[in-house]
């Protein structure tokens, strides 16, 4: 791995424009552990994402064997809920979350023409957190009580029947916690203090927005969810009874502040999605995005939204009628302002000059399944029907199209599109394309048949079931296997692209691509924008006010 | 040309959106495998199936037309096609009519939403109770006016086959995994009212024909109502990971025509004055005097045989 990021970094100080001077550290601990450059913060956050994704798939392989046929042939229910929670836990605090928190590394300081983050030493720290944090997490699995079995949500009581090993859950999260609302800190403060002259908000690239966006959503519920697990911990090791109805506590109150951080969660794993799929429509369309600030004003009202709608997931624990109908109006509320932005993307692709390479088509594939994944969202916000589906393998269908075909194929999108300026080399087109065919045909098969399932009867987290869903479930886990297996070819393009490419990338890597990151070389200089860039028509994607 | 071509593809869409929805309501009948929500048996069951559907039908066809233009712009606005690409970047009316629209849509939606679920929720005068109370892993079902209490537990053959590597082959076993030993009987055609609790995590007690699910918190008790129509055999399971045990511990529903349920109700009352006598012997040899003191889950696991 060393040589061949000293490979790249040669090449990347011979393709440099500009007469900089690399000043890259030397060594390996130097130039990884001690980095305060995001360039390289971002590689980390990205290598370590990809890690991550590659441990909890696993897990869900371990899931869906286990569910291929009736009977329990491979594990025990006890280490089933393991995998379960876990598989949770690992994609979503391990791979989405720090996923995109390399792409806001890498991308922001060069979409807004800053030469780095704001807080480059808290950025190193942010990063080197979670290593620990996951070797926590992980290690569990490997202690007397095992690894967390009680669901991601780690409802009371039943998470508090685990062993010792709890501690070290709450710890890891507790870690998670602080890297997020590090890494936040550092997004707002980069975004807005150290935009380039001339670049005012309402140019910003749409990534950036949605960024700008989501880090004040995990500012404001990543401590929510640190207080839920500390009293989690205290009502396990130091007799509190927060949760515990026989000392006075109430078991729902957890789902409350759980929910209260949960909900707005989905949409930080999401919103950066809608940002990646926004840059990058508009490239292959050769078109700018249609209706720019409705784009903004959506994002935001759908940020706003996602604090008032969080007791939609707890229909069934007995809430009153009022609570009840107040939470579904306000969960339809959230179609409104996530339906302008499909109209907009179709609108954005409608009479443009449209190719497709594999980042259009992970991003076309993004807005058709994560729509799907939205029409599921709006059944469920119906209270008389979620009385139904709550709890059955129609959620688990609703949440995977909104999180595999929704945000991992937007970071998978992204990750293609910005891959060749990251690397200063093409990814193997063809290669990609096998990619994106073989995921988007398995990932159907995978996740629509549990649609039928959950409406048929099955609910979810169960290791074995009647003989009814044996059909559908081998169908799943069929296109599951194939998934996973899929999601090599991704690390082979990657390592082809990285360290094989003979292909050269230019600087603007895409015909119809706009903004500032366009403007540098590829790979841009290790320190880039030291003098800020001028704005405007040509070097930025969204100047109305420009022309 | 171009309008044609604009058709095809819409026709193509439209084509594919209601195959697959037609799938989805007849292959039950060719496949074996049910794919949508149940009819149900009850007022509830029926207000839910109308309002998935209702809902599922407004998704079909905003999904049809949005996929159809993206689709039509897809084939038609391609560079491969010499398509140039036009400069429009917004269109404020179009941006209205496409906000004000859907609020239309979700204010039609609201309606029947609302009104299933205020039907579903506010409780007519019942004329039973039963407390239902869940525990790890096994339902308990008491029935306050008829003094009647048992526990059921998961069929004793599911229970063998269930275990890892067991041997026995599932499909070979009736009812696998949704079978008990002592199933809930309940009379047709009579408003029952449920109070739901649990003993030591949460649980969730659903029978899919009644069209609802509710949690059980231990601590709390949760209200829940229902009216089965048909006389029948329904069958459910725990919704609320609790544990490890928790896809066993499935719930049968046995409903009969009044009379016979009364005669149920005789014959469980004659049977829990035998066991009484029993239990006393039990408690007895347990070195209680009086047995007062033992704990109800020594006596629910004593009495289940475990």
């Amino acid at each position: 791995m060393n040589t061949g990021i000293d490979e790249m970094s040669h090449q990347s100080h011979e393709t440099a424009h500009d007469d900089h001077h690399d000043h890259k550290p030397s060594g390996f601990l130097n130039r990884w552990l001690y980095t305060t450059n995001h360039k390289d913060i971002g590689t980390l956050y990205l290598v370590f994402s990809l890690l991550m994704f590659f441990i909890g798939g696993c897990m869900a392989m371990v899931i869906r064997a286990e569910l291929f046929m009736p009977g329990l042939q491979l594990v025990e229910p006890e280490f089933f809920n393991q995998m379960t929670t876990m598989h949770a836990l690992i994609m979503v605090f391990g791979a989405v979350m720090p996923a995109w928190v390399g792409f806001a590394n890498w991308m922001i300081p060069l979409m807004i023409g800053a030469p780095d983050m704001a807080l480059p030493r808290m950025n190193n720290w942010s990063f080197w957190i979670l290593p620990f944090a996951f070797t926590m997490l992980l290690s569990t699995l490997f202690m007397d009580s095992g690894g967390p079995a009680s669901g991601w949500t780690l409802y009371p009581p039943l998470s508090l029947q685990g062993g010792q090993s709890f501690a070290f859950v709450v710890f890891a999260i507790h870690m998670m916690g602080i890297s997020s609302i590090m890494g936040s800190i550092n997004v707002i403060a980069t975004i807005l203090n150290m935009r380039a002259p001339g670049m005012t908000l309402l140019k910003m690239p749409l990534f950036v927005w949605t960024w700008l966006i989501t880090a004040y959503l995990l500012i404001a519920v990543m401590p929510v969810l640190a207080g839920a697990v500390t009293m989690l911990l205290t009502d396990h090791f130091f007799g509190t009874s927060f949760f515990n109805a026989a000392g006075g506590g109430d078991p729902v109150m957890f789902q409350h502040i759980f929910w209260f951080f949960g909900h707005p969660e989905v949409y930080i794993m999401v919103l950066p999605a809608f940002g990646v799929v926004s840059e990058i429509i508009p490239t292959f369309s050769r078109k700018p995005l249609f209706g720019y600030t409705a784009m903004v004003y959506a994002t935001a009202s759908i940020a706003f939204l996602s604090f008032i709608v969080w007791a939609h997931h707890m229909f069934t624990v007995g809430m009153p009628l009022t609570g009840e109908l107040f939470f579904m109006y306000s969960t339809m509320l959230i179609a409104i302002p996530t339906g302008v932005k499909v109209f907009n993307w179709v609108s954005t692709m409608w009479k443009g000059s449209m190719t497709f390479e594999t980042p259009m088509l992970f991003a076309i594939g993004f807005i058709v399944l994560f729509t799907i994944g939205g029409f599921s969202g709006l059944m469920l916000a119906m209270a008389a029907a979620d009385l139904q589906y709550h709890d059955t393998y129609f959620v688990v269908a609703h949440f995977h199209y909104v999180l595999v075909p929704g945000s991992v194929f937007a970071l998978m999108a992204g990750a293609y599109y910005w891959l060749p300026k990251w690397s200063g080399r093409m990814y193997s087109e063809k290669w990609g394309k096998i990619h994106f065919w073989l995921s988007v045909i398995s990932v159907n098969i995978l996740f629509f048949p549990q649609h039928y399932l959950g409406l048929a009867g099955m609910p979810r987290r169960i290791p074995d079931y009647s003989t009814q869903f044996a059909d559908f479930n081998m169908i799943s886990s069929v296109g599951g296997f194939i998934f996973g297996a899929s999601q090599l070819i991704f690390v082979g393009v990657i390592v082809h692209c990285v360290y094989k490419s003979r292909q050269a990338a230019s600087g603007r890597v895409w015909e119809g691509a706009k903004g500032l990151e366009w403007t540098l070389s590829s790979p841009p200089p290790y320190h880039s924008f030291n003098t800020p860039p001028v704005i405007d028509r040509t070097t930025v994607a969204h100047a109305q006010e420009l022309d | 040309m171009k309008k044609q071509n604009t058709f095809i593809v819409a026709a193509a869409v439209t084509a594919a959106v209601i195959a697959a929805f037609w799938l989805l309501l007849v292959a039950p009948g060719y496949t074996g495998n049910e794919i949508n929500m149940p009819r149900g048996v009850t007022l509830q069951s029926e207000l839910s199936y109308q309002l998935h559907m209702i809902t599922l039908w407004i998704c079909v066809v905003i999904g049809v037309i949005v996929f159809s233009a993206m689709f039509i712009s897809i084939v038609l606005h391609r560079k491969s096609k010499d398509h140039e690409a036009a400069r429009f970047t917004h269109s404020t009316r179009a941006e209205i009519v496409w906000t004000i629209i859907p609020v239309i849509i979700l204010v039609v939606m609201a309606v029947p939403a609302t009104t299933a679920l205020v039907n579903m929720e506010v409780a007519p005068e019942t004329e039973m109770t039963v407390k239902i109370t869940g525990f790890q892993w096994r339902w308990k079902y008491e029935y306050i006016e008829d003094g009647i209490e048992f526990i059921s537990s998961l069929h004793s053959e599911s229970n063998a086959a269930r275990r890892l590597i067991s041997g026995i082959d599932p499909s070979a076993v009736e009812n696998y995994l949704l079978d008990v030993d002592n199933p809930m009987v309940l009379p047709a055609n009579t408003k029952v009212k449920f109070l739901i609790t649990a003993d030591d995590v949460i649980h969730a007690w659903w029978v899919p024909a009644l069209g609802w699910k509710r949690d059980a918190v231990p601590g709390f008790i949760n209200e829940a109502w229902t009216e089965v129509l048909e006389p029948g055999t329904y069958r459910g399971q725990c919704a609320e990971l609790c544990g490890k045990d928790h896809g066993f511990m499935p719930i049968v529903l046995k409903v009969v025509p009044k009379e016979e349920y009364r005669d149920w109700v005789r014959q469980q009352q004659r049977k829990m004055a035998q066991e009484q006598a029993g239990l006393t012997d039990t408690r007895k040899a347990l070195g209680h005097e009086t047995g007062d003191d033992v704990q109800p889950q020594t006596l629910a696991r004593v009495g289940s045989g475990k």
